[in-house]
């Protein structure tokens, strides 16, 4: 966190939003930007936004994909950092958009220099902003999901975890198998539904294992997967984003929890 | 082997329902990521032997030919003799010749370039006997079924299937008895095969090695079976493709150390055998010829293109291991020879990507096969850009690619995105405000078949953020 003597300017943060957190759980964004600027970050939010191409791009329309990945690229490299609270929408224009622009020489470079700036949250907060305190209490046991992008495109495992660590009245109950894949895959949950409902199934069955009260993760696709499925099978399990423990915003009903 | 690639989806819900299978696959599953992480971490410099290995593919398959060649001249000098086959036909008609006439009893050791080029099948045809000396092969041959994975061809099979398949075809032998235990199937399995090795007057193995420097083949196994088919029949035929050439035995050593870790978690395979020409004259046994057919089918083709990578497989399956797909779905759902991540890529390569469409789709992109595949394969790259290929040639399922066009195009006008998705949550957030959930949705069935869709909380963000500003 910027010390009290650190004379430089904020640095300037642009947050894509993600889709999924756009139209399901704004919560999860507020709970990001409230975080960001705990780390003295000053965050925007362009309005030049949608997604960040991944239906186009994993159902192989790599036109799509080019244009969207120069959409998000003229609206955030005016920032010091881009951050989301999401491992995969982060994976995709970290890893994926220099590949995608790759034979387009006005847009490679501009693409592998955001690339560079690119984080997702917590490992933003944790590695970049070196946060080490949290301002939040959550008197529950929980369990975490490591979102596969997130794990595997981004090494995010550590950062979560410890920031979670810090959150009063969290006890963590690791699951079986937590950087097992859910059966989210985007449209791959959609277009094969039997073998995702086993996958989430499985899934499921470990977080409910550990006893917990409460399933984090980092990505709201993830989550909206697990959440669907427990509300399906009736669990009790409450399901946020990270996100919104650690910004003390759990007071919103869970995902999938009605007001009633 | 019969193909059904094309029924993928039908076969994976098939899959899904069967519990026999389910038990055996929730069986194996752990097994095998157990033990690759347990032998991995006990080797530091893991990490050091794996990109050595990946240099090493890579050298050979920038000179292929002149490792090809170098191993064919050594081949011949040490008295074996080598075919070449550019297509699965030329490559069994090679082996037909080298049987000759018709009434043979040909032994089998566990190979899946055999497979790929419907060796069996050729041989069957030929009138010929094909006896599979694998353990796992044995047990489905006898069941009439192809393998569901590339070491461990019987792992979806229970040990109650196989006690009940034994009593079955084992009685015409004079085995009555119902053995039930894994000691018992096995030497039950072993007093069938011994007679077999005697009397047959062909061994068929692959490879999973072909050494240039010394023309050897070299066969990794835990059962010792592969070694009996090679050394006691008169004739020895290896089947093998051609990127499995190697320059040097040390650069066997260094492969060898990732493929038995990274397949069963040994540090090193129970037997691992190198085959160098017929039985000379001071030899005690060995076969009286040696062939190795070389097989391309199709692989010459992704030299230096996209698919590249895929060449360096050694086949250790951890890929396989570690899909959960797969691992929910069994191989046999996939439709050919070979299954899982490493399947996806290869198949449609094989095979045709419009008699395949399914297979590159059927994955989460998760990363683990990536992950773990020891050569470092980009397996889950490979398989995004035969989804690439897929689009290009009209392949994909019409509607999701218009419903994908449409999403695609209001994608790229944000203001107008923003009106339209500001509209469909508040909508449908009002209707789900009280459940916080919908149990179906007109157009969302895909979904929620299977799954509750979680409500929208009721405005985008981007309002909100607005009305905040």
């Amino acid at each position: 966190m910027a010390s009290a003597q650190d004379t430089r300017p904020p640095p300037s943060v642009g947050l894509f939003a993600t889709c999924l957190i756009d139209l399901f759980r704004p919560n999860v964004g507020f709970a990001a930007v409230k975080l960001l600027e705990k780390a003295g970050c000053r965050v925007t939010v362009p309005r030049a936004q949608t997604c960040c191409g991944q239906p186009a791009y994993n159902n192989g329309d790599q036109q799509t994909t080019a244009s969207i990945a120069r959409q998000v690229i003229a609206a955030f490299e005016s920032f010091d950092y881009v951050v989301a609270a999401s491992g995969s929408c982060i994976g995709m224009i970290k890893e994926h958009y220099p590949r995608v622009l790759k034979n387009d020489s006005n847009w490679c470079d501009r693409a592998e220099q955001l690339a560079a700036r690119c984080h997702e949250l917590t490992a933003f907060l944790v590695d970049v902003m070196q946060m080490r305190e949290v301002e939040s209490s959550f008197a529950a046991s929980v369990t975490y999901h490591d979102s596969c992008s997130g794990l595997r495109e981004l090494g995010v495992k550590q950062q979560p975890r410890m920031l979670l660590s810090k959150v009063g009245g969290v006890t963590l109950k690791e699951m079986e198998d937590s950087e097992v894949c859910c059966g989210f895959g985007g449209t791959f949950c959609i277009k094969y539904p039997k073998i995702s409902e086993r996958m989430v199934s499985d899934k499921t069955a470990n977080i409910t294992a550990t006893e917990a009260d409460c399933i984090l993760g980092g990505d709201m696709g993830c989550l909206l997967n697990i959440a669907g499925r427990l509300k399906r099978q009736g669990s009790l399990i409450k399901v946020y984003h990270v996100a919104e423990v650690l910004a003390a915003m759990t007071d919103q009903p869970a995902i999938g929890e009605g007001e009633s | 082997m019969q193909r059904s690639t094309s029924e993928f989806k039908h076969q994976a819900e098939v899959a899904l329902q069967d519990v026999t299978l389910q038990r055996a696959m929730a069986k194996a599953k752990g097994g095998f990521v157990d033990k690759r992480r347990v032998a991995v971490a006990r080797l530091p410099e893991f990490e050091q032997i794996r990109a050595e290995a990946k240099a090493i593919k890579e050298h050979t398959l920038a000179h292929l030919d002149y490792y090809l060649d170098q191993f064919e001249r050594k081949v011949l000098e040490s008295g074996g003799q080598v075919h070449w086959a550019r297509t699965a036909e030329q490559a069994c008609s090679a082996v037909l010749a080298i049987i000759g006439g018709s009434g043979k009893q040909v032994l089998k050791g566990k190979s899946m370039v055999s497979e790929e080029i419907g060796l069996n099948a050729a041989m069957e045809r030929a009138g010929h006997t094909v006896v599979e000396t694998d353990l796992g092969e044995y047990i489905i041959q006898l069941a009439d079924e192809p393998p569901s994975h590339i070491i461990a061809p019987a792992v979806h099979k229970t040990r109650d299937q196989i006690t009940a398949l034994f009593h079955a075809e084992h009685e015409k032998y004079g085995l009555t008895e119902l053995v039930t235990e894994t000691e018992d199937i096995v030497n039950e399995a072993r007093q069938v095969l011994r007679t077999k090795f005697l009397s047959s007057d062909v061994g068929i193995t692959g490879a999973n090695f072909l050494i240039a420097e010394t023309g050897s083949t070299v066969i990794v196994t835990n059962e010792g079976n592969g070694d009996l088919t090679q050394i006691l029949p008169r004739i020895h035929i290896v089947t093998a493709s051609i990127e499995k050439v190697v320059p040097s035995l040390d650069d066997m050593t260094v492969l060898l150390r990732l493929l038995a870790r990274s397949a069963t978690g040994q540090e090193m395979s129970s037997y691992n055998t190198l085959s160098t020409g017929p039985r000379r004259a001071d030899d005690q046994d060995g076969p009286e010829e040696f062939h190795v057919v070389i097989v391309d089918n199709g692989r010459s083709e992704m030299l230096g293109n996209e698919f590249h990578d895929m060449l360096r497989c050694i086949r250790c399956g951890a890929c396989l291991n570690h899909c959960p797909v797969y691992s929910a779905i069994g191989g046999h759902a996939y439709g050919w020879v070979y299954p899982g991540p490493m399947g996806s890529v290869l198949t449609p390569l094989m095979i045709g990507l419009e008699n395949a469409r399914d297979l590159p789709n059927a994955c989460t992109l998760n990363g683990r096969c990536g992950e773990v595949c020891p050569m470092s394969i980009p397996l889950p790259d490979m398989l995004r850009t035969l989804r690439f290929k897929e689009h290009e040639r009209k392949l994909s399922n019409a509607r999701a690619r218009w419903a994908l066009k449409a999403w695609g195009w209001l994608a790229q006008r944000p203001g107008l995105y923003q009106a339209v998705t500001g509209v469909m949550t508040a909508v449908l957030g009002r209707i789900g405000a009280r459940a916080g959930r919908f149990r179906s949705l007109p157009l969302a069935s895909g979904w929620t078949q299977v799954r509750d869709l979680p409500a929208p909380q009721g405005a985008t963000f981007q309002r909100l953020w607005r009305k905040r500003q």
